[in-house]
């Protein structure tokens, strides 16, 4: 087990490396030399003219991007070009409210996912499985953004019940209740979009799994129709689940972007736009690099997840 | 059926007679397919909504009542006989600018898919076939983009490469191919065992030959049902970045763009004919590509007796 982690370590590596090149390509696609966007932009012109000769910018490319990772090594993303504050800053600042909002959904949105795949699949062909699949459809079907001015329009300006924006109410103190109030719409969109990417994954990873001989057998035991279908259907049924799991997370990324923009979540998304619209190129590829990062790293802790529950995988080769 | 076939089939179902896997006579596999598909009613729907909706595209300038770039007299109007839909803020047809977009959605929905296809079909092919370094290689370059979340790559490339209609069908293609190329390899791997193949190599077949004739032909079914759900899946990330502002451009209209405007908390309140009828227009054309799509993966399944 230990040689698999750290083998699946090595292989992450460089991956996390070439995530690093690719980024930079792009940058240097943009405006601006992404060297350029290590220096503070409150150095005067003359000073920094010396600096370029001195940082090499007249080095070839790969030269550039061995400076530029070596800062990167040492935690250093550089300046926003905008607001001159270290992006790293920006970021980590962020990232609590997006985490937040990123995993309260992904726990409800597995927590309406599974049973509801289950009850699906053991009841194939029944109007709760018609109910399900269908709304699994409309889950995946449905655009967020709209979704979200939808719930606005009815909780929001018709209801009147719920906040529209921010994550606590302007000027109060902010606390738990508050920003639960925030929270529920927001969760709302990107719950309905993993619950709809999940149920048919359940459903039909159940499906497959009460085909198996092994029910049969366990049927055939006298074994009690409730614990042949939680003991022996449902924990095999909801292994390959962990890796659709792994994969929720780049969709999460991208679903909070759209819906931080249309609620005024406080976090990673608004931020990505906001740095979009300024055109700050040095905070934008700070926050493409991050989000790469902590997709790779979820997905390795998935696979490691993936072979310490399934007991099929060898560890060794 | 004797006591040892009823000992060992299942415990509800009766197994299948061979009648039934093999219908009668030698049904041409497109019967059969359609047979299949047909059993999907949401699909023919589904599919109905999408050959009306390609006839809107193709057909725009005949059906539109107005211009859709065309500023009328009255502007923010409500649904009227003059403009069945309305009018936006600026004095355009509503119902106008809805039948046009379909254009765009679908000429970004398909277009990106064809290059993400043609990509990711090759790549996959070389990857599998030839394995080692070259499989190695392929695969990490898959997976490093398929770390950065998608969405937020898109925006970024837009964002640098600037928006339009053209821009958007190439960055959605040009960033859609890994998990075709993942697709297709592993398919790959399993036909390069098949006997077939193993003859083709023995006969001296060139290698694109094998590739192109013996191979590609089998993976053909997963690529078309991966390729309908990515053209539902571009006409989402479409309206996405045309409703942040990154996308298609007004003038030209696209849902997306159209549903910016609901950004404003006026257009929002109180004049919902504007931001309501191309939310729903896009919900109605992804979902019924999504059941169309359901409905190949049925039809085209090999496993499937039905």
């Amino acid at each position: 087990m230990f040689n698999y982690v750290i083998r699946r370590i090595f292989i992450a590596i460089p991956v996390l490396i070439g995530v690093t090149i690719i980024n930079f390509i792009i940058m240097s696609m943009a405006p601006g030399s992404p060297v350029d966007m290590l220096i503070s932009p409150q150095i005067p012109a003359e000073a920094l003219a010396a600096k370029r000769i001195e940082l090499g910018l007249d080095a070839p490319a790969y030269v550039q991007y061995l400076s530029w990772f070596k800062h990167l090594l040492q935690g250093d993303l550089g300046y926003s070009m905008i607001t001159y504050e270290p992006v790293l800053n920006m970021i980590l600042s962020r990232m609590g409210p997006t985490l937040l909002l990123m995993g309260v959904s992904l726990i409800i949105g597995v927590a309406i996912a599974v049973p509801l795949g289950i009850l699906s699949a053991r009841k194939q062909y029944s109007k709760l499985d018609y109910a399900a699949v269908t709304g699994s459809f409309l889950g995946i079907s449905v655009p967020n953004f709209f979704l979200g001015l939808g719930l606005i329009y009815v909780f929001s300006i018709w209801l009147k019940i719920l906040p529209s924006s921010g994550m606590t109410t302007l000027g109060s103190e902010g606390g738990f209740g508050d920003i639960l109030l925030h929270l529920i719409m927001p969760v709302i969109v990107l719950t309905a979009n993993v619950a709809g990417r999940n149920i048919r994954y359940v459903r039909s990873s159940m499906l497959e799994i009460l085909e198996q001989d092994y029910l049969r057998t366990a049927r055939a035991k006298g074994l009690k129709e409730t614990l042949v279908i939680n003991r022996h259907a449902v924990r095999n049924a909801l292994i390959p689940i962990i890796t659709v799991l792994g994969m929720e997370i780049p969709i999460l990324f991208g679903g909070a972007v759209v819906i931080e923009q249309i609620f005024s979540w406080p976090g990673i998304g608004q931020l990505t736009m906001s740095s979009i619209m300024s055109r700050d190129y040095s905070t934008i590829m700070g926050l493409n690099l991050t989000a790469a990062v902590i997709v790779i790293v979820a997905n390795l802790l998935t696979d490691i997840t993936y072979a310490l529950v399934d007991p099929r995988i060898k560890y060794s080769k | 059926m004797n006591l040892f076939e009823r000992y060992f089939t299942g415990r509800k179902e009766p197994q299948l007679d061979t009648d039934m896997i093999w219908p009668e006579g030698d049904e041409s596999s497109i019967k059969l397919f359609t047979r299949r598909f047909k059993k999907h009613k949401l699909a023919v729907a589904g599919l109905g909504v999408i050959i009306i909706l390609t006839l809107c595209a193709i057909f725009a300038p005949l059906i539109a009542p107005y211009d859709p770039t065309t500023v009328t007299e009255s502007f923010g109007a409500a649904p009227s006989m003059d403009h069945l839909m309305g009018t936006d803020q600026v004095g355009r047809d509503q119902l106008s600018r809805l039948i046009y977009s379909a254009r765009v959605s679908l000429s970004v929905g398909v277009g990106s898919i064809l290059i993400a296809v043609a990509i990711g079909t090759i790549l996959g092919l070389i990857s599998g076939y030839f394995g080692g370094w070259i499989d190695s290689l392929i695969m990490r370059i898959t997976d490093m983009f398929m770390a950065f979340p998608y969405i937020m790559l898109i925006l970024v490339v837009a964002s640098i490469v600037g928006p339009g209609l053209m821009n958007m069908i190439i960055i959605l293609g040009v960033l859609g191919w890994p998990g075709i190329a993942r697709l297709v390899r592993g398919n790959v791997l399993t036909l390069k065992e098949a006997e077939y193949v193993k003859a083709s190599v023995v006969l001296g077949y060139s290698t694109p030959r094998i590739l192109f004739h013996h191979i590609l032909p089998n993976t053909v079914a997963p690529i078309l049902i991966y390729a309908t759900s990515g053209i539902a899946g571009a006409i989402l990330d479409e309206a996405a970045l045309s409703f942040l502002g990154l996308g298609v451009q007004p003038p030209t209209p696209s849902w997306g763009n159209m549903l910016a405007s609901a950004q404003s908390l006026t257009v929002l309140t109180s004049q919902p004919w504007l931001w309501i009828p191309p939310g729903v227009m896009i919900i109605l054309s992804v979902l019924s590509i999504n059941f169309v799509g359901d409905a190949l993966r049925d039809a085209l399944d090999p496993k499937n007796t039905k």
